[in-house]
This record gives structure tokens, C-alpha cells and sequence, in this order.
């Protein structure tokens, strides 16, 4: 079916300033015929109803300025291995070696152009199966351009997690990560992102976990007001593994997380997780996330959280496919929004799709306002009604949270998002 | 030390009269008991009191220690020494009980310009107190009287009125929903507070908590006044006589 010819030009026009690199051109050539024969998305795709792509599909990024750095590194006082991109390129005198006991780790180019087989058999892959049912063309845009990125393969229990620090310099940067990640059987790992990663960030991320693993990734997506940032999450994940993210975003003209998780062995678990914080018009974040179960006797949960003020925007896009066999599914889905005001919006799409009889699903969506019961309650203790709602706030917050297993990592991203509030006064 | 005068309090969003003049003046070291009809307007007073919106005092006064108390925000009340324990204690889902205690007492030590007092040294108070109530370590953990029982609720209240040490406390129903034993542990916390400096306003429909906590005056509230005040024997007379004569007498 040919495209309407508004898509097939932003398309054109997009890819035109775009040269294929010359690694893994098969992987390459294929996602670029997905993304012509998709189009990239316009506003009234059902799937962007809620979130406009035109910035996103522009052949150039709009300018987002660089905020200054304060402060210490998030979770400088954990032992990681830092891998430290500047405006999207690997820089190697920020990052430490890229070794770790249970660990190989290498950068995307040398992976492809190495004969590291998982790396060039992975890439594009679990990205290609998510093309259906629902178009994402951007991560197939990235599949087909993306040079920076890792590989990184837990081949045991990793002895410290892998950092991925996405520092910026520019105010233009229109980088296009793509990382791989493969955790062999029973193997276990951590993965950590922080900051904003271009004016402009693009990222796709294919995890494969294996029998038995154990994949963690929790990311926090920096504090710049104006960048915005389009992240792809495709996971696979085998019998008895469990795969758990969780994303942090505060500020951000524009975010949107998707994560596609295809449970394909029996008594896994994943669950995937986000907190947002938002103050103002400019502020827009998406959360969209398709959950498929495949297997028997698997869980899955889906926790969002979102404290929109000043006419901020959350969406939330939650799906769980149960297919036919899928017997002794417990999915769990939440998506709830706290409004520090009358002026924000929180636009919910929860669906779940079922096609297997014992199974155990829930969804809700939520939008309220402060309980000015508890408000009252702790202001008649003695606490100020900032600092009150500040608590009450981070009550609200806590639930996606307590989905971080470690608790070293989750305090501190309680800790940043304290301070936020602190400095974003409410009435 | 707590001094209300002519006190009138319509509701804010209909066109009701709630309060329509009270007058009630508790001394420094007493204890004062209010007694009366539902919906009367006992818990309102307290409300008011303390500062919850949702009510317009039309007027009359209410001073603490001669400072004007209808003028301050509910947190500045409690850091001026006002504490009420809540007929319904609300429940604060993801806020643990023991860093509401803490984030509590420390905003009051700051609003006085003490020190806050250190993890260790707290957590020393609280345990020694919540001992005295039998609250145990689970129910300081969990979220503020979340699943917390009728009585458990209660005991909570008078806990977090032992760590503030207010100057003027109010208790609202405290003993509804308490068994037995535990109205004896609420009386008992209560007179372990009981001090020359420290007043007391107990909300109450039934003499067995003024058996434990015996009150030096008791006041009748019957639509929106005090009809009647007296002494412990007042309360006696309500056990045995309900509110129809007394009521009927003032009117
Ligand atoms: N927010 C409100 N909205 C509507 N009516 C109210 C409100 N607050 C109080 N009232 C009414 O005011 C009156 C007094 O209520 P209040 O709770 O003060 O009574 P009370 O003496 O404490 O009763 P009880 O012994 O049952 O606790 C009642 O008629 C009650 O319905
Ligand atoms: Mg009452």
C-alpha cells in the first residue's frame, strides 16, 4: 500500500541527509525498507493521537540548550563501569576500560565489524519483531543509521553494573545509539543510564535475556528542559528470567519510553517501570509499552507514575497481549498521574487483549489531585504544606520506585527527585 | 491558656450554621471534657481549631496563651503548641509512620528554632514511647495507619501527641473503638502527660474514659453551644439520663 505522499515526503526528507554505514548492511538495508514502507509517523496515526512526532520526524533537530552540570555524577558512589558518550559519540578518555568480571563489553562498531556473532545476530532483530502489531519506525530509522552504541554480554553474574553516561556539549546533537545487550543463561546484570543525550536522542536498546537471567536497567534521563528524547526498549526473555526497567525523566520538551517485552519462556517475569516529573507547557512525556505474553505461568507488571504541574502533559500507551496458551498469565498494569494543578493533562490508553482463559489481568488509570485530607492531616502536625505535599508527593512516586531491586540506586533517584521538588515551589 | 469567645462557624460551601457561639475557657493543667449529641458540633470545634478549611468563623475569637490562633496556618497552631488527636485518623498510603514522626517533630523544632534531633536519638524517643503504647516495630514501619485497626489508629494518635508534647491537647473520640485494655493504655499515655503547664479539651460520649482521665470540668454541646458545664458528676448524670433533660432544661 503506497503511503499518503505528506508521510512519504517527511520521510524522504528525513532520510535524506542520512548515509547507510557500511556494517552489517543486511540488518541495514532491511530497516531501511521498513521505514519507507512505514513512513515515519504523523499526528494522526493512532498510535502518536497523543503525542505530536513532527519534531521528531524534522530533518533537523531543534535547538535544545545545555544546561550547566551541578552537582555530583547520579550514583557516583557506586562502583560501575562508565562508558561515557559526548553528544552521542563514544568518548574513550571520560570512560573507564570496558571490563568487568562476567562481563564483555564492546562498542557497536567494533562488535559489527568484529566477528562477534550475538552482536550482528541480535542487531535489528527483536526491533524487526516488534514492527508488528504496531508500526515503530523510528527504531527501525535507527537500526538502519546508528553507529554509536555497546554490546555487552553477561556471560555470569556481573561483578558491577554497566553505566552508560549520555553527556552533552552541543546544542544540536541529533545522535542515534543503538545497544545490545545478551545475558547468557542464568548470567545476571545491571544496566544504568543517565543523562539527556542530545538535543535530539534516539536510542534503541535490544536485550535477549536468557534461561534463567536476570537483566536490570534503570535510567534516568537527565534534567534538560528542552531536549528531546525518543528511547526503544525491545526485550525478549526466556524461561524463569526476569527483566526489570525502570526510567526516571524530570523536565524534557518532549520524551517518549517505549518498551516491547515478548515474554517467550514459561515462569518468567518482567516488569517495567517510570516516574516523571513535569512542570510546565513545555513539558510532554509518553510512556508506551507492549507487553506480550508467550508463554505459561509468567508476570508481568507495568507501574507509571506521573506529577504533571503548570500544564504539563503525561501519556501513557499500556498494552498486555495474552496469546492462546499463555495459561496462568498475572499481568498488572497501573498507569496514575498526580496534578499539582488544574492546568495539566494526563491522556491514558490501558488495553489489555486476552486470548487465554486462566489468566490473571488487571489494569488501572488514574488522574487526581492531592489528598487534601492527608495534607491537612500532617500540616495539623506541624509540617508546612510545601513540605507536606513534597511527601505526599513522593508517596505517590514510590510505587514505581520500590521496582528498582537494588535500593542503593533507587534512594539516590528519590534523593533527585526531592530536590526537584524542593526547587519547583507549589502552592 | 486555651480561650474561645463567642465562637461562630458557618460551613463554607452550603449555607449552614454550624458553631453559634461558643464560649469555653480551658485552664493550664486542666482537663476539660466536652460531652453532647451527634452532630452537635463537637469535632467542628476541634476542626476549627486546628485550622482545616472548609469552614468560615463569622465570629468570636480563639487565642492560646493570648496568641490569636484563627489567624495561623494549621502548622503554625501545631508549632504554637496545639495537638489533636483525630476522631478519624487519616491514612497516608507510601509514607512510612516513622518518617511522618520524625518529618513531624523536626518541622516543629525548626518552626521553634530548636535543633532537629538526630536519627539515633529519635529513633531512642519514639521506640521508648511506642513501647509504653504497645505499638511494635511493624506499625512504625508501615505506612502511616494504613491497615492500622480502629484502636491501633488511636494508639497512634496518642503516640504522635507523646513525641510533639503540645501545650494544649485535643482528643477527639480517642476512645471509640478502643477494647478494654487499650483504652487503659490511651488513659494512661494521656496521664503520663498530664503536667501543671499542659491543658487538655476531651471529646467524648461516654464516662468509662473519665473514669481514667478524670476531667476537672465537663461542658454539654448541643447545637452548636455549650448549654451546660459542671463537674465530673455531669458526666454521670449523661451516663444514666442521656441528653433529653439537660437538653430540654436549657432550652
Ligand atoms: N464539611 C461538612 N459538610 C456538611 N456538613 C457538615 C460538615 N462538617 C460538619 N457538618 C455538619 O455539622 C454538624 C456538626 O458535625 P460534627 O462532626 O461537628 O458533630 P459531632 O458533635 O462531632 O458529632 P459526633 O458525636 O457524631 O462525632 C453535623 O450536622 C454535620 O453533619
Ligand atoms: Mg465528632
Amino acid at each position: 500500500m503506497a503511503l499518503p505522499k505528506v508521510k512519504a515526503d517527511a520521510t524522504e526528507a528525513r532520510l535524506a541527509g542520512l548515509t547507510l554505514p557500511d556494517t552489517v548492511s543486511d540488518a541495514r538495508q532491511s530497516a531501511l525498507a521498513r521505514v519507507s514502507a512505514m513512513g515515519l509517523p504523523h499526528n494522526r496515526d493512532e498510535y502518536w493521537r497523543f503525542t505530536n512526532p513532527r519534531t521528531l520526524v524534522q530533518p533537523e533537530a531543534p535547538l535544545a540548550e545545555v544546561p550547566a552540570v551541578d552537582g555530583a555524577p547520579l550514583w557516583d558512589d557506586v562502583d560501575r563501569v562508565r562508558i561515557v558518550f559526548v553528544d552521542g559519540v563514544f568518548n574513550a578518555e571520560r570512560s573507564d576500560d570496558l571490563k568487568a568480571a562476567g562481563l564483555e563489553i564492546a562498542q557497536l562498531s567494533d562488535a559489527l565489524s568484529a566477528d562477534i556473532s550475538w552482536a550482528k545476530d541480535l542487531y535489528g532483530t527483536l526491533e524487526a519483531r516488534g514492527q508488528k502489531p504496531v508500526d515503530r519506525p523510528f527504531a527501525a530509522l535507527n537500526t538502519a543509521m546508528a553507529t554509536e552504541g555497546v554490546a555487552i554480554r553477561a556471560t555470569a553474574k556481573a561483578e558491577k553494573p554497566v553505566n552508560l553516561i549520555y553527556e552533552r556539549e552541543s546544542q544540536s546533537a541529533d545522535p542515534l545509539l543503538h545497544t545490545l545487550i545478551k545475558v547468557d543463561s542464568g548470567a545476571e546484570m545491571t544496566v544504568l543510564e543517565t543523562g539527556a543525550g542530545g538535543a535530539r536522542f534516539s536510542s534503541v536498546i535490544e536485550v535477549d535475556v536468557g534461561e534463567g537471567g536476570a537483566f536490570h536497567h534503570v535510567r534516568d534521563q537527565g534534567r534538560d528542559h528542552e531536549r528531546r528524547v525518543l528511547t526503544h526498549c525491545f526485550a525478549q526473555v526466556a524461561a524463569k528470567a526476569t527483566f526489570k526497567s525502570f526510567t526516571l525523566s524530570v523536565n524534557g520538551a518532549l520524551t517518549r519510553n517505549e518498551c516491547v517485552i515478548d515474554i517467550r519462556g514459561d515462569d518468567a517475569i518482567a516488569h517495567v517501570a517510570g516516574a516523571c516529573v513535569g512542570d510546565g507547557k513545555d513539558f510532554h512525556h509518553d510512556d508506551t509499552i507492549f507487553v506480550t505474553h508467550d508463554a505459561v505461568n509468567c508476570e508481568s507488571r507495568q507501574v507509571f507514575k506521573k506529577v504533571l504541574r503548570n500544564g504539563a502533559t503525561g501519556v501513557f500507551q499500556g498494552k498486555i497481549l495474552v496469546k492462546a496458551g499463555a495459561q496462568k498469565t498475572d499481568g498488572y498494569q497501573i498507569s496514575q498521574s498526580l496534578m499539582l494543578d488544574d492546568d495539566s493533562q494526563f491522556l491514558a490508553k490501558p488495553e489489555l487483549e486476552i486470548y487465554a482463559d486462566d489468566v490473571a489481568c488487571s489494569h488501572g488509570s488514574t488522574s487526581g489531585a492531592i489528598d487534601e485530607t492527608a495534607l491537612f492531616y500532617l500540616q495539623s502536625r506541624g509540617v508546612p504544606r510545601k513540605q507536606a505535599t513534597d511527601l505526599l508527593t513522593l508517596a505517590f512516586l514510590a510505587e514505581s520506585l520500590q521496582e528498582i531491586e537494588d535500593d542503593t540506586l533507587a534512594e539516590a533517584l528519590r534523593d533527585r527527585l526531592a530536590g526537584w521538588l524542593e526547587r519547583h515551589a507549589t502552592v | 491558656m486555651l480561650e474561645i469567645k463567642g465562637l461562630k462557624v458557618d460551613l463554607e460551601e452550603e449555607d449552614k450554621s454550624i458553631l453559634k457561639g461558643v464560649d469555653l475557657t480551658v485552664e493550664p493543667g486542666k482537663v476539660h471534657a466536652i460531652m453532647g449529641p451527634n452532630g452537635s458540633g463537637k469535632s467542628t470545634l476541634s476542626y476549627v481549631l486546628s485550622g482545616k478549611d472548609g469552614y468560615t468563623v463569622t465570629d468570636g475569637t480563639a487565642t492560646l496563651d493570648g496568641v490569636d490562633l484563627l489567624d495561623m496556618d494549621p502548622e503554625e497552631r501545631a508549632a504554637a503548641g496545639l495537638f489533636l488527636a483525630f476522631q478519624y485518623p487519616v491514612e497516608i498510603p507510601g509514607v512510612g509512620n516513622m518518617t511522618f514522626l520524625r518529618t513531624a517533630v523536626n518541622a516543629q523544632r525548626k518552626a521553634r528554632g530548636q535543633d532537629e534531633l538526630s536519627a539515633g536519638d529519635f529513633l531512642k524517643v519514639v521506640r521508648e514511647k511506642a513501647k509504653a503504647l504497645k505499638i511494635d516495630a511493624d506499625m512504625l514501619k508501615r505506612p502511616v495507619n494504613v491497615g492500622f485497626s480502629g484502636g491501633e489508629k488511636k494508639r497512634n494518635e496518642i503516640l504522635q501527641m507523646a513525641m510533639l508534647e503540645p501545650k494544649m491537647c485535643i482528643l477527639d473520640e480517642t476512645d471509640s473503638g478502643l477494647d478494654v485494655d487499650a483504652m487503659k493504655l490511651v488513659a494512661d499515655g494521656v496521664n503520663a502527660l498530664r503536667s501543671e503547664g499542659r491543658g487538655f479539651l476531651v471529646i467524648t460520649h461516654y464516662q468509662r474514659l473519665l473514669d481514667h482521665i478524670k476531667p476537672d470540668v465537663v461542658h454539654i454541646m448541643s447545637d452548636g453551644r455549650i448549654i451546660k458545664s459542671g463537674g465530673p458528676e455531669l458526666a454521670l448524670e449523661v451516663e444514666h439520663n442521656g441528653y433529653t433533660d439537660i437538653v430540654a432544661e436549657e432550652a
